[in-house]
């Protein structure tokens, strides 16, 4: 068995930095095995969170070599295991110990929108009628976990902070799910420009790079939520083609 | 816990802990997006050498008012104030050029590599403060759909030029159909500029993204479909057809300068 030393965030905003260990690796392995021998062997105390570790809950994300990513899904034989491995929280988020953070503004966040508001009923016994075409686009953001490393690697929250005025990616990925469903009847084009501030995004794609889904939420979501509020706000033909028509294209 | 919880301070301007060459890809966008904008800018103020034979360079083209046989309305208008230097290549390449640059894909990659706005993910930044698109002048990124609808005639006319492409006139005076170098470098110019084009994000959302119930129409879905197609290799198609273009007038200039010759295939 090979050894190789990680460098895991110990502490607090304040009082932390990062603590060297050296544990033992075999192939198969991720960061997060290798995070779990650490803390069953040598720092009992490590605050790490983690749950499934099939990178399906999006629970242990952190930022691996500076990058953020979920530790069960970063492969140790995708890192150059001769130099030191660092691993810190995401620093997009208030930290709480070690290697956990305080994500619950992205919940707050994800109340202040609008919900899924359907249509009234296709069929006397209550249901709808939808063509999978139609359903198809939104159903790419349903893959979405919720690890918020997308929320993490943003420029607008992390270097800028800017919590009140930006929902963020993950956030603009679901109001583009709620928006382009078939089914739902709530017009939130309003709202993007102004409370979820949509024009602070400036496309830069790091959460589309960042997403351990696939997602690709620039260019499927921010994007052609950005063209809807051009629509709404900055074209004066689309503007006239609503007044002649008398209502929202469809 | 001892306080409250807190992010860590951001990172200072090129600080992160990202092993990689994070440097690399704002660098080479520098270089190549730099370069095109500094060739381009000086080759549509010569106002030469930007046709030769059949062939005319896409920087020039249409070419509204000038000297050579494409001019559609004759030379330089009268009414053209003679302080100002003359370029058929002013006339128009400021619309494909706004084209390019309010394009999402160029924003995104020349606000890292230029505005260091980030410089790259999860890297830190130079400025905390930030506005994003939000106000001027960025907002006027919003008017790309205008752009694009300039940009839609320039994929016809240039289909022209590579047709004409395929006409040469003899000495004598007698037209041929052939096919040159210059033929295929203006038809593969056409075509990466078509799929760069065709895959633009404010045309996808035009032709059927705006639409929630999409299969109510489906010549609006075809086009959609096709649009999303070209849109997954946009990257690819915004800097093949940077070069594309570029090149072509490279060939048209140095065969017009007698440095290179064109070859007839056919």
């Amino acid at each position: 068995m090979a050894s190789a030393t990680f460098q895991l965030w110990r502490g607090g905003h304040k009082d932390g930095h990062l603590q060297s260990y050296e544990t033992e690796v075999s192939e198969g392995m991720v960061v997060l095995d290798a995070v779990h021998d650490i803390q069953a062997t040598q720092a009992n105390d490590l605050a790490v969170r983690w749950n499934c570790k099939a990178g399906k809950c999006g629970s242990c994300s952190a930022e691996i070599n500076g990058k953020p990513r979920l530790m069960c899904m970063t492969r140790l034989n995708t890192l150059d295991l001769t130099k030191p491995v660092t691993v810190e929280p995401m620093r997009s988020f208030p930290l709480v110990r070690d290697l956990v953070t305080d994500v619950s503004w992205n919940f707050r966040v994800k109340k202040e929108i609008k919900q899924f508001t359907p249509r009234a009923p296709d069929a006397p016994d209550g249901t709808w009628r939808m063509q999978q075409t139609d359903v198809d686009r939104v159903q790419e953001f349903r893959k979405c976990i919720e690890c918020f490393l997308c929320q993490d690697v943003c420029h607008v929250i992390r270097d800028h902070q800017e919590k009140d005025a930006f929902v963020g990616p993950r956030y603009l990925a679901y109001v583009a799910a709620l928006e382009m469903h078939p089914l739902d009847t709530v017009d939130r084009t309003a709202d993007l420009k102004t409370a979820h501030g949509i024009g602070l995004c400036n496309i830069t794609k790091c959460c589309t790079h960042t997403c351990p889904e696939e997602i690709r939420i620039t260019d499927n979501a921010i994007i052609p939520l950005k063209e809807r509020v051009v629509d709404r706000f900055y074209d004066p033909l689309q503007a006239l083609v609503r007044l002649v028509r008398g209502k929202k294209s469809s | 816990m001892s306080h409250a919880p807190l992010p860590l301070a951001p990172r200072k301007f090129g600080e992160t802990m990202r092993t990689d060459a994070w440097w690399l890809q704002p660098a080479i966008t520098v270089l190549v997006f730099g370069s095109f904008i500094a060739y381009s800018t000086w080759a549509a103020l010569q106002g030469t050498h930007y046709h030769f034979g059949n062939y005319l360079s896409p920087f020039y083209s249409p070419e509204l008012f000038g000297d050579s046989p494409h001019a559609w309305f004759g030379p330089k208008p009268a009414w053209w104030p003679g302080l100002v230097p003359f370029s058929p290549a002013i006339l128009i390449l400021w619309m494909p050029g706004g084209f390019r640059f309010t394009c999402y894909y160029y924003r995104g990659a020349y606000y890292k590599a230029f505005w260091a706005d980030p410089p790259n993910c999860a890297v830190g930044e130079p400025r905390t403060s930030y506005r994003g698109e939000n106000s001027f002048p960025l907002i006027v990124q919003n008017i790309h759909r205008y752009f694009l609808y300039l940009a839609i005639p320039f994929l016809f006319v240039l289909l022209h030029d590579a047709w004409k492409g395929l006409w040469f006139t003899d000495a004598s005076g007698h037209v041929s159909f052939g096919i040159g170098v210059g033929t295929l470098v203006l038809a593969l110019n056409v075509t990466l500029l078509s799929g760069y084009t065709l895959g633009c994000h404010a045309f996808r959302h035009l032709v059927g993204g705006m639409m929630d119930r999409i299969s109510e129409r489906p010549a609006r879905k075809f086009a959609y479909d096709c649009a999303s197609c070209l849109n997954r290799g946009h990257m690819q198609w915004a800097w093949f057809s940077l070069f594309g273009v570029a090149f072509a007038d490279i060939y048209v200039r140095l065969c017009s300068m007698g440095i290179w010759t064109d070859w007839r295939l056919l």
